[in-house]
Protein backbone atom coordinates (compact mmCIF):
# COMPACT_ATOMS: atom_id res chain seq x y z
CA UNK A 1 0.00 0.00 0.00
CA UNK A 2 1.04 3.79 -0.76
CA UNK A 3 2.67 5.65 2.74
CA UNK A 4 0.80 8.45 4.31
CA UNK A 5 0.38 10.60 7.29
CA UNK A 6 -1.62 9.64 9.63
CA UNK A 7 -3.66 11.72 12.33
CA UNK A 8 -6.38 11.75 14.29
CA UNK A 9 -9.75 14.58 14.44
CA UNK A 10 -10.21 15.52 18.36
CA UNK A 11 -13.60 17.27 17.03
CA UNK A 12 -15.67 18.19 14.10
CA UNK A 13 -14.15 21.68 14.18
CA UNK A 14 -10.73 20.27 14.09
CA UNK A 15 -11.32 17.38 11.41
CA UNK A 16 -12.41 20.59 9.14
CA UNK A 17 -9.84 22.23 10.06
CA UNK A 18 -6.90 19.60 9.08
CA UNK A 19 -8.76 18.69 6.14
CA UNK A 20 -8.66 22.29 5.06
CA UNK A 21 -5.46 23.04 5.08
CA UNK A 22 -4.44 19.74 3.18
CA UNK A 23 -5.75 19.07 -0.28
CA UNK A 24 -4.59 16.07 -0.36
CA UNK A 25 -6.16 14.68 2.61
CA UNK A 26 -8.45 12.68 3.18
CA UNK A 27 -10.97 11.54 6.18
CA UNK A 28 -11.03 8.25 7.21
CA UNK A 29 -13.82 6.16 9.16
CA UNK A 30 -14.85 2.25 8.47
CA UNK A 31 -12.09 2.50 5.35
CA UNK A 32 -13.39 -0.64 3.83
CA UNK A 33 -13.39 1.57 0.65
CA UNK A 34 -10.80 3.83 0.93
CA UNK A 35 -7.83 1.23 2.13
CA UNK A 36 -8.88 -0.72 -0.90
CA UNK A 37 -8.91 1.98 -3.37
CA UNK A 38 -5.33 2.57 -1.81
CA UNK A 39 -4.33 -0.76 -2.21
CA UNK A 40 -5.07 -0.42 -5.83
CA UNK A 41 -3.27 2.94 -6.21
CA UNK A 42 -6.20 4.48 -7.40
CA UNK A 43 -6.59 6.42 -4.52
CA UNK A 44 -3.42 8.23 -2.85
CA UNK A 45 -4.02 11.01 -0.02
CA UNK A 46 -0.90 12.22 1.35
CA UNK A 47 -2.08 12.02 4.54
CA UNK A 48 -5.42 10.51 6.06
CA UNK A 49 -7.40 11.89 9.14
CA UNK A 50 -8.96 9.45 11.22
CA UNK A 51 -12.01 10.76 12.61
CA UNK A 52 -13.17 7.55 14.42
CA UNK A 53 -13.12 9.15 17.96
CA UNK A 54 -15.93 12.30 16.89
CA UNK A 55 -19.09 11.79 18.60
CA UNK A 56 -21.16 10.95 15.79
CA UNK A 57 -22.28 7.57 16.31
CA UNK A 58 -26.02 7.87 17.71
CA UNK A 59 -29.65 7.20 16.70
CA UNK A 60 -32.05 9.83 17.94
CA UNK A 61 -35.19 11.10 17.56
CA UNK A 62 -35.49 14.68 16.35
CA UNK A 63 -38.14 17.18 17.14
CA UNK A 64 -39.87 17.94 13.90
CA UNK A 65 -40.39 13.69 13.68
CA UNK A 66 -37.47 12.44 12.05
CA UNK A 67 -34.64 10.30 13.08
CA UNK A 68 -31.33 11.68 12.86
CA UNK A 69 -28.57 9.47 12.33
CA UNK A 70 -24.95 10.30 13.28
CA UNK A 71 -22.73 9.81 10.34
CA UNK A 72 -20.06 7.21 11.77
CA UNK A 73 -22.45 5.02 13.41
CA UNK A 74 -21.98 1.65 11.48
CA UNK A 75 -24.20 0.06 8.61
CA UNK A 76 -25.20 -2.89 10.72
CA UNK A 77 -25.95 -1.05 14.03
CA UNK A 78 -28.05 1.40 11.77
CA UNK A 79 -29.76 -1.63 9.80
CA UNK A 80 -30.49 -3.55 13.51
CA UNK A 81 -31.50 -0.40 15.04
CA UNK A 82 -35.24 -0.73 16.45
CA UNK A 83 -36.15 2.81 15.69
CA UNK A 84 -34.54 2.02 12.18
CA UNK A 85 -36.02 -1.47 11.88
CA UNK A 86 -39.30 -0.42 12.88
CA UNK A 87 -40.02 3.33 11.47
CA UNK A 88 -37.65 2.82 8.02
CA UNK A 89 -37.35 -0.73 7.67
CA UNK A 90 -36.52 -0.19 4.22
CA UNK A 91 -32.90 1.29 4.84
CA UNK A 92 -32.46 -1.70 7.19
CA UNK A 93 -33.28 -4.04 4.21
CA UNK A 94 -31.24 -2.09 1.75
CA UNK A 95 -28.25 -1.90 4.08
CA UNK A 96 -28.77 -5.37 4.60
CA UNK A 97 -28.69 -6.48 0.95
CA UNK A 98 -25.18 -4.85 0.67
CA UNK A 99 -21.52 -5.84 1.47
CA UNK A 100 -20.85 -8.90 4.42
CA UNK A 101 -21.81 -8.58 8.04
CA UNK A 102 -17.77 -7.92 8.64
CA UNK A 103 -18.21 -5.29 6.00
CA UNK A 104 -20.95 -3.81 7.48
CA UNK A 105 -19.52 -3.68 11.47
CA UNK A 106 -16.89 -1.56 10.11
CA UNK A 107 -18.52 0.96 7.13
CA UNK A 108 -20.10 3.77 8.54
CA UNK A 109 -23.29 5.93 7.22
CA UNK A 110 -21.70 8.49 5.85
CA UNK A 111 -18.76 6.88 4.49
CA UNK A 112 -21.28 4.65 2.57
CA UNK A 113 -22.94 8.27 0.94
CA UNK A 114 -18.97 8.49 -0.42
CA UNK A 115 -17.88 5.35 -1.14
CA UNK A 116 -16.73 5.01 -5.23
CA UNK A 117 -17.91 2.78 -8.29
CA UNK A 118 -16.81 -0.42 -8.84
CA UNK A 119 -16.72 -0.08 -12.30
CA UNK A 120 -13.75 -2.62 -13.25
CA UNK A 121 -11.44 0.04 -14.96
CA UNK A 122 -11.96 2.87 -11.97
CA UNK A 123 -10.12 -0.07 -10.29
CA UNK A 124 -7.63 -1.00 -12.51
CA UNK A 125 -5.27 1.75 -13.28
CA UNK A 126 -3.57 -0.14 -16.07
CA UNK A 127 -6.28 1.72 -18.22
CA UNK A 128 -7.99 4.34 -19.29
CA UNK A 129 -10.37 6.35 -17.39
CA UNK A 130 -11.97 9.81 -16.54
CA UNK A 131 -13.60 9.27 -12.96
CA UNK A 132 -9.51 8.24 -12.28
CA UNK A 133 -7.65 10.03 -14.68
CA UNK A 134 -9.72 13.01 -15.84
CA UNK A 135 -9.09 13.03 -19.84
CA UNK A 136 -7.97 9.81 -20.00
CA UNK A 137 -11.06 7.98 -22.04
CA UNK A 138 -13.57 5.93 -20.98
CA UNK A 139 -12.43 2.00 -21.20
CA UNK A 140 -16.22 0.87 -20.15
CA UNK A 141 -18.41 2.21 -22.75
CA UNK A 142 -16.83 -0.46 -25.17
CA UNK A 143 -15.52 -2.88 -22.51
CA UNK A 144 -17.15 -5.41 -19.85
CA UNK A 145 -20.18 -3.11 -18.86
CA UNK A 146 -22.87 -5.25 -17.71
CA UNK A 147 -22.36 -3.44 -13.97
CA UNK A 148 -22.53 0.04 -15.68
CA UNK A 149 -24.70 2.94 -16.07
CA UNK A 150 -28.09 2.75 -18.45
CA UNK A 151 -29.56 6.07 -17.46
CA UNK A 152 -27.73 9.70 -16.81
CA UNK A 153 -24.44 8.44 -18.66
CA UNK A 154 -22.65 10.77 -20.13
CA UNK A 155 -19.28 10.63 -23.40
CA UNK A 156 -16.91 10.41 -20.11
CA UNK A 157 -18.29 7.97 -17.74
CA UNK A 158 -21.14 5.68 -17.43
CA UNK A 159 -20.24 4.45 -13.90
CA UNK A 160 -22.55 3.54 -11.16
CA UNK A 161 -22.88 4.35 -7.60
CA UNK A 162 -22.63 1.59 -5.75
CA UNK A 163 -24.84 1.93 -2.68
CA UNK A 164 -27.93 0.17 -1.46
CA UNK A 165 -28.76 2.07 1.54
CA UNK A 166 -28.34 4.82 -0.69
CA UNK A 167 -30.87 3.56 -3.32
CA UNK A 168 -33.55 3.77 0.19
CA UNK A 169 -32.30 7.09 1.37
CA UNK A 170 -32.85 8.52 -1.81
CA UNK A 171 -36.85 6.86 -1.94
CA UNK A 172 -37.23 8.50 1.73
CA UNK A 173 -35.76 12.39 0.90
CA UNK A 174 -33.09 12.07 3.66
CA UNK A 175 -31.13 14.94 4.03
CA UNK A 176 -27.17 15.24 4.82
CA UNK A 177 -25.87 17.49 7.43
CA UNK A 178 -22.39 18.73 7.04
CA UNK A 179 -20.62 21.12 8.36
CA UNK A 180 -17.18 23.03 6.46
CA UNK A 181 -15.43 25.80 7.56
CA UNK A 182 -18.24 28.55 7.09
CA UNK A 183 -20.62 26.32 9.24
CA UNK A 184 -23.50 23.92 8.67
CA UNK A 185 -25.19 23.15 5.61
CA UNK A 186 -28.21 20.69 4.64
CA UNK A 187 -28.02 18.60 1.19
CA UNK A 188 -31.28 17.24 -0.12
CA UNK A 189 -30.47 13.54 -0.35
CA UNK A 190 -31.18 13.94 -4.77
CA UNK A 191 -28.60 17.06 -4.68
CA UNK A 192 -25.83 14.71 -3.00
CA UNK A 193 -24.86 12.77 -5.57
CA UNK A 194 -23.68 14.09 -9.13
CA UNK A 195 -24.32 12.66 -12.77
CA UNK A 196 -20.85 12.15 -14.22
CA UNK A 197 -21.05 14.65 -16.88
CA UNK A 198 -18.01 15.94 -18.46
CA UNK A 199 -16.41 15.96 -14.55
CA UNK A 200 -17.09 12.47 -13.60
CA UNK A 201 -14.01 12.76 -11.44
CA UNK A 202 -16.36 14.54 -8.90
CA UNK A 203 -18.58 12.39 -7.16
CA UNK A 204 -20.81 14.44 -4.99
CA UNK A 205 -21.53 17.95 -3.87
CA UNK A 206 -19.63 17.78 -1.13
CA UNK A 207 -16.67 19.64 -0.73
CA UNK A 208 -13.13 18.92 0.23
CA UNK A 209 -13.45 20.81 3.58
CA UNK A 210 -16.45 19.43 4.04
CA UNK A 211 -17.52 16.83 6.72
CA UNK A 212 -20.66 14.62 7.00
CA UNK A 213 -22.09 14.78 10.25
CA UNK A 214 -25.19 13.04 9.87
CA UNK A 215 -28.20 11.67 7.60
CA UNK A 216 -31.97 13.18 8.35
CA UNK A 217 -34.99 11.36 7.91
CA UNK A 218 -37.77 12.70 7.77
CA UNK A 219 -41.25 11.44 10.09
CA UNK A 220 -42.57 9.85 7.11
CA UNK A 221 -40.96 5.49 6.68
CA UNK A 222 -43.38 3.84 4.87
CA UNK A 223 -43.21 1.30 7.16
CA UNK A 224 -46.29 -0.39 6.46
CA UNK A 225 -45.46 -0.77 2.12
CA UNK A 226 -42.23 -1.01 1.20
CA UNK A 227 -39.74 -3.10 -0.72
CA UNK A 228 -35.86 -3.06 -1.48
CA UNK A 229 -35.10 -5.82 -3.89
CA UNK A 230 -31.37 -6.12 -5.02
CA UNK A 231 -30.48 -8.43 -8.44
CA UNK A 232 -27.18 -9.42 -9.17
CA UNK A 233 -24.77 -11.76 -10.45
CA UNK A 234 -24.62 -13.92 -7.27
CA UNK A 235 -27.52 -14.30 -4.71
CA UNK A 236 -25.25 -12.65 -1.63
CA UNK A 237 -22.74 -10.61 -1.43
CA UNK A 238 -22.24 -8.99 -4.91
CA UNK A 239 -23.09 -5.02 -6.28
CA UNK A 240 -26.10 -5.01 -7.77
CA UNK A 241 -26.90 -5.27 -11.17
CA UNK A 242 -30.46 -3.34 -11.04
CA UNK A 243 -32.09 -2.26 -7.50
CA UNK A 244 -35.23 -0.92 -6.78
CA UNK A 245 -36.71 1.07 -3.47
CA UNK A 246 -40.68 1.13 -3.75
CA UNK A 247 -42.30 3.11 -0.49
CA UNK A 248 -46.26 3.24 -1.23
CA UNK A 249 -48.71 4.99 0.87
CA UNK A 250 -52.45 4.49 -0.16
CA UNK A 251 -55.62 6.37 0.72
CA UNK A 252 -59.02 4.16 0.08
CA UNK A 253 -57.28 1.87 -2.29
CA UNK A 254 -55.93 3.97 -4.09
CA UNK A 255 -52.14 5.05 -4.06
CA UNK A 256 -51.66 8.58 -2.45
CA UNK A 257 -47.60 9.00 -2.36
CA UNK A 258 -45.38 7.08 -4.20
CA UNK A 259 -41.20 6.77 -4.03
CA UNK A 260 -39.17 4.74 -6.52
CA UNK A 261 -35.31 4.82 -6.72
CA UNK A 262 -32.93 2.59 -9.18
CA UNK A 263 -29.78 1.49 -7.72
CA UNK A 264 -26.86 0.03 -9.96
CA UNK A 265 -28.16 2.14 -12.95
CA UNK A 266 -26.94 5.38 -12.85
CA UNK A 267 -24.18 7.47 -10.91
CA UNK A 268 -26.77 8.34 -8.65
CA UNK A 269 -30.12 6.88 -6.87
CA UNK A 270 -32.11 7.14 -10.07
CA UNK A 271 -35.35 8.86 -9.78
CA UNK A 272 -37.82 10.74 -11.63
CA UNK A 273 -40.92 12.69 -10.38
CA UNK A 274 -43.38 11.64 -13.41
CA UNK A 275 -42.48 7.74 -12.72
CA UNK A 276 -43.94 8.52 -9.44
CA UNK A 277 -46.76 11.06 -10.45
CA UNK A 278 -47.99 8.27 -12.69
CA UNK A 279 -48.66 6.12 -9.56
CA UNK A 280 -50.59 8.88 -8.05
CA UNK A 281 -53.89 8.30 -7.60
CA UNK A 282 -53.88 4.70 -9.00
CA UNK A 283 -55.14 1.96 -7.66
CA UNK A 284 -51.91 -0.21 -7.20
CA UNK A 285 -52.08 -3.35 -10.15
CA UNK A 286 -49.60 -4.73 -12.71
CA UNK A 287 -50.83 -2.14 -15.85
CA UNK A 288 -50.36 0.51 -13.29
CA UNK A 289 -46.74 -0.33 -12.04
CA UNK A 290 -45.48 -1.07 -15.64
CA UNK A 291 -46.47 2.53 -17.14
CA UNK A 292 -43.95 3.74 -14.16
CA UNK A 293 -41.65 1.50 -14.84
CA UNK A 294 -41.85 2.76 -18.63
CA UNK A 295 -41.62 6.28 -17.58
CA UNK A 296 -38.67 5.47 -15.25
CA UNK A 297 -36.68 3.99 -17.83
CA UNK A 298 -37.62 6.16 -21.08
CA UNK A 299 -34.43 7.53 -21.58
CA UNK A 300 -32.44 4.11 -20.54
CA UNK A 301 -29.40 3.28 -23.58
CA UNK A 302 -27.77 -0.35 -23.43
CA UNK A 303 -24.24 -0.51 -24.53
CA UNK A 304 -24.55 -4.13 -26.15
CA UNK A 305 -23.63 -5.70 -23.23
CA UNK A 306 -26.36 -4.21 -20.65
CA UNK A 307 -29.43 -3.98 -23.03
CA UNK A 308 -30.90 -6.92 -20.69
CA UNK A 309 -30.69 -4.11 -17.74
CA UNK A 310 -33.14 -2.38 -19.31
CA UNK A 311 -35.85 -5.29 -19.38
CA UNK A 312 -34.46 -6.58 -15.99
CA UNK A 313 -35.07 -2.97 -14.36
CA UNK A 314 -38.71 -2.59 -16.02
CA UNK A 315 -39.71 -6.32 -14.42
CA UNK A 316 -37.83 -5.43 -11.38
CA UNK A 317 -39.79 -2.26 -10.73
CA UNK A 318 -43.24 -4.25 -11.25
CA UNK A 319 -41.93 -7.06 -9.40
CA UNK A 320 -41.00 -4.58 -6.28
CA UNK A 321 -44.08 -1.98 -6.61
CA UNK A 322 -46.02 -5.52 -6.40
CA UNK A 323 -44.64 -6.27 -3.00
CA UNK A 324 -44.85 -2.99 -1.53
CA UNK A 325 -48.63 -2.70 -2.28
CA UNK A 326 -48.94 -6.19 -0.72
CA UNK A 327 -47.29 -5.59 2.20
CA UNK A 328 -44.88 -8.38 1.80
CA UNK A 329 -41.61 -6.89 1.73
CA UNK A 330 -38.08 -8.49 0.00
CA UNK A 331 -36.58 -10.55 2.78
CA UNK A 332 -32.44 -10.11 1.77
CA UNK A 333 -32.00 -13.74 3.80
CA UNK A 334 -34.70 -15.53 1.43
CA UNK A 335 -33.07 -15.53 -1.94
CA UNK A 336 -36.67 -16.58 -3.56
CA UNK A 337 -38.44 -13.13 -4.70
CA UNK A 338 -41.56 -12.74 -3.26
CA UNK B 1 10.37 3.06 4.49
CA UNK B 2 9.01 4.54 7.62
CA UNK B 3 9.05 7.94 5.69
CA UNK B 4 5.77 9.77 5.26
CA UNK B 5 5.47 11.50 1.69
CA UNK B 6 6.44 14.59 3.47
CA UNK B 7 9.37 12.88 4.87
CA UNK B 8 8.48 12.96 8.28
CA UNK B 9 9.06 9.61 9.99
CA UNK B 10 5.48 8.37 11.21
CA UNK B 11 5.82 5.55 12.91
CA UNK B 12 3.21 5.05 15.85
CA UNK B 13 3.31 3.25 18.71
CA UNK B 14 -0.01 1.49 20.07
CA UNK B 15 -0.78 -1.11 22.02
CA UNK B 16 -3.21 -4.37 21.27
CA UNK B 17 -5.08 -6.67 23.28
CA UNK B 18 -4.37 -9.30 21.48
CA UNK B 19 -6.21 -12.73 22.58
CA UNK B 20 -5.84 -11.91 26.53
CA UNK B 21 -2.19 -10.23 25.87
CA UNK B 22 -1.20 -6.75 25.66
CA UNK B 23 1.00 -6.17 22.95
CA UNK B 24 2.90 -3.23 22.40
CA UNK B 25 4.08 -2.59 18.44
CA UNK B 26 5.68 0.23 16.70
CA UNK B 27 4.86 0.54 13.07
CA UNK B 28 4.08 2.26 9.86
CA UNK B 29 0.15 3.96 9.73
CA UNK B 30 -0.29 2.13 6.36
CA UNK B 31 0.16 -1.11 8.31
CA UNK B 32 -3.24 -3.10 8.31
CA UNK B 33 -4.32 -5.11 11.49
CA UNK B 34 -3.61 -8.50 9.30
CA UNK B 35 -0.22 -7.88 8.81
CA UNK B 36 0.48 -6.71 12.23
CA UNK B 37 -0.68 -9.39 13.33
CA UNK B 38 0.84 -12.26 10.75
CA UNK B 39 3.93 -10.23 9.96
CA UNK B 40 4.50 -9.01 13.49
CA UNK B 41 3.64 -10.55 16.20
CA UNK B 42 3.86 -13.93 14.54
CA UNK B 43 0.04 -14.94 14.48
CA UNK B 44 -0.52 -16.72 11.12
CA UNK B 45 -3.62 -18.70 11.70
CA UNK B 46 -5.37 -15.49 10.80
CA UNK B 47 -4.95 -15.69 6.25
CA UNK B 48 -4.50 -13.11 3.47
CA UNK B 49 -6.49 -14.31 1.16
CA UNK B 50 -7.80 -11.52 -1.50
CA UNK B 51 -6.17 -8.44 1.14
CA UNK B 52 -9.02 -6.82 -0.57
CA UNK B 53 -12.41 -7.75 1.73
CA UNK B 54 -13.57 -9.49 -0.68
CA UNK B 55 -13.08 -13.18 0.92
CA UNK B 56 -12.92 -12.98 4.84
CA UNK B 57 -10.50 -14.92 4.97
CA UNK B 58 -8.81 -12.27 7.37
CA UNK B 59 -11.84 -12.17 9.57
CA UNK B 60 -10.97 -11.15 13.24
CA UNK B 61 -13.19 -10.01 16.24
CA UNK B 62 -12.75 -6.60 17.54
CA UNK B 63 -14.18 -5.80 20.79
CA UNK B 64 -16.64 -9.21 19.84
CA UNK B 65 -17.58 -7.85 16.38
CA UNK B 66 -16.25 -9.23 13.13
CA UNK B 67 -14.56 -7.60 10.94
CA UNK B 68 -11.64 -8.16 7.87
CA UNK B 69 -8.57 -6.83 9.50
CA UNK B 70 -6.98 -6.47 5.63
CA UNK B 71 -9.34 -3.59 5.56
CA UNK B 72 -8.11 -2.31 9.10
CA UNK B 73 -5.32 -0.10 9.86
CA UNK B 74 -3.81 -1.57 12.82
CA UNK B 75 -2.86 2.05 13.91
CA UNK B 76 -6.33 2.84 14.47
CA UNK B 77 -7.62 0.53 17.02
CA UNK B 78 -4.97 1.68 19.43
CA UNK B 79 -6.10 -0.24 22.99
CA UNK B 80 -8.38 -2.44 20.79
CA UNK B 81 -9.32 -6.02 21.96
CA UNK B 82 -8.66 -8.22 19.41
CA UNK B 83 -9.73 -11.88 19.10
CA UNK B 84 -7.87 -14.17 16.33
CA UNK B 85 -8.25 -17.92 15.90
CA UNK B 86 -5.37 -18.37 18.49
CA UNK B 87 -7.38 -17.19 20.89
CA UNK B 88 -10.71 -18.65 20.66
CA UNK B 89 -9.61 -22.63 22.57
CA UNK B 90 -8.83 -23.18 25.98
CA UNK B 91 -5.90 -24.57 27.31
CA UNK B 92 -8.47 -27.83 28.02
CA UNK B 93 -10.45 -27.26 25.26
CA UNK B 94 -11.59 -26.47 21.69
CA UNK B 95 -13.42 -23.65 20.81
CA UNK B 96 -17.12 -25.20 20.11
CA UNK B 97 -16.99 -24.11 16.69
CA UNK B 98 -13.62 -25.60 16.06
CA UNK B 99 -14.93 -28.85 17.20
CA UNK B 100 -18.08 -28.59 15.60
CA UNK B 101 -15.91 -27.66 12.37
CA UNK B 102 -14.02 -31.00 13.03
CA UNK B 103 -17.24 -33.05 13.80
CA UNK B 104 -19.15 -32.30 10.51
CA UNK B 105 -15.68 -32.10 8.29
CA UNK B 106 -16.48 -28.34 7.32
CA UNK B 107 -13.13 -27.76 5.57
CA UNK B 108 -10.72 -29.35 2.68
CA UNK B 109 -7.91 -27.26 2.64
CA UNK B 110 -9.06 -25.47 5.48
CA UNK B 111 -7.14 -21.73 4.19
CA UNK B 112 -10.73 -20.02 5.03
CA UNK B 113 -11.21 -22.12 8.13
CA UNK B 114 -9.69 -19.29 10.88
CA UNK B 115 -11.75 -16.98 8.55
CA UNK B 116 -14.93 -18.75 8.82
CA UNK B 117 -14.61 -19.79 12.76
CA UNK B 118 -14.06 -16.34 13.86
CA UNK B 119 -16.67 -15.00 11.51
CA UNK B 120 -19.24 -17.64 12.96
CA UNK B 121 -18.25 -16.78 16.43
CA UNK B 122 -19.31 -12.78 15.48
CA UNK B 123 -22.43 -14.44 14.14
CA UNK B 124 -23.46 -16.24 16.83
CA UNK B 125 -23.04 -13.29 19.51
CA UNK B 126 -25.19 -10.93 16.94
CA UNK B 127 -27.91 -13.18 17.37
CA UNK B 128 -29.58 -12.22 14.08
CA UNK B 129 -29.27 -15.74 12.39
CA UNK B 130 -31.61 -18.48 13.72
CA UNK B 131 -32.30 -20.83 10.65
CA UNK B 132 -29.93 -21.75 7.70
CA UNK B 133 -30.71 -19.57 5.43
CA UNK B 134 -30.01 -16.88 8.10
CA UNK B 135 -26.68 -18.12 8.57
CA UNK B 136 -26.03 -18.46 4.70
CA UNK B 137 -26.72 -14.66 3.85
CA UNK B 138 -24.87 -14.11 7.31
CA UNK B 139 -21.80 -15.79 6.14
CA UNK B 140 -21.81 -14.83 2.83
CA UNK B 141 -18.65 -12.57 3.60
CA UNK B 142 -17.05 -15.69 4.00
CA UNK B 143 -15.98 -17.64 0.36
CA UNK B 144 -14.66 -21.33 0.66
CA UNK B 145 -13.30 -22.62 -2.77
CA UNK B 146 -13.09 -25.86 -1.88
CA UNK B 147 -16.94 -25.82 -1.47
CA UNK B 148 -17.42 -26.89 1.94
CA UNK B 149 -20.65 -24.88 2.64
CA UNK B 150 -23.11 -27.26 3.63
CA UNK B 151 -20.80 -28.87 6.13
CA UNK B 152 -20.06 -25.02 7.22
CA UNK B 153 -24.02 -24.46 7.83
CA UNK B 154 -24.22 -27.97 9.89
CA UNK B 155 -21.20 -27.60 12.31
CA UNK B 156 -22.55 -23.88 13.13
CA UNK B 157 -25.74 -24.74 14.11
CA UNK B 158 -24.31 -27.35 16.06
CA UNK B 159 -22.32 -24.90 17.71
CA UNK B 160 -25.37 -22.95 18.43
CA UNK B 161 -27.02 -25.01 19.68
CA UNK B 162 -23.66 -26.16 22.07
CA UNK B 163 -23.62 -22.26 22.77
CA UNK B 164 -27.26 -21.83 23.10
CA UNK B 165 -26.30 -18.36 21.98
CA UNK B 166 -23.87 -17.05 24.31
CA UNK B 167 -20.03 -16.66 21.89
Amino acid sequence: MINFEYTKATSVADAVRQVAADPNAKFIAGGTNLIDLMKYNVSHPARLIDITQLPLKTVEETADGGVRIGALVPNSDLAYHPLIEKRYPIVSSAILAGASQQLRNMASTGGNLVQRTRCFYFYDATTPCNKREPGSGCSAREGINRINAILGTSESCIATHPSDMCVALAALEAKVRVVGPDGERIIAFADFHRLPGNTPQIDTNLKHDEIIVAIELPPKGFAANHSYLKIRDRLSYAFALVSVAAALEFDGGRIKEARLALGGVAHKPWRDPQAEAALRGQAPGRDTFAKAADVLLKDAKGFGHKDFKIDLARRAVVRTLTQAANGTPQIQSQKKIR
Amino acid sequence: MTASPSGRPTSITITLRVNGAERKLTIPPWTTLLDALRERLNLTGTKKGCDHGQCGACTVLIEGRRVNSCLTLAVMKDGAKITTIEGLATREALHPLQQAFIDHDAFQCGYCTPGQICSAAGLIAEGKAKTAEEIRELMSGNVCRCGAYPNIVAAIQQAMGAMGGEP
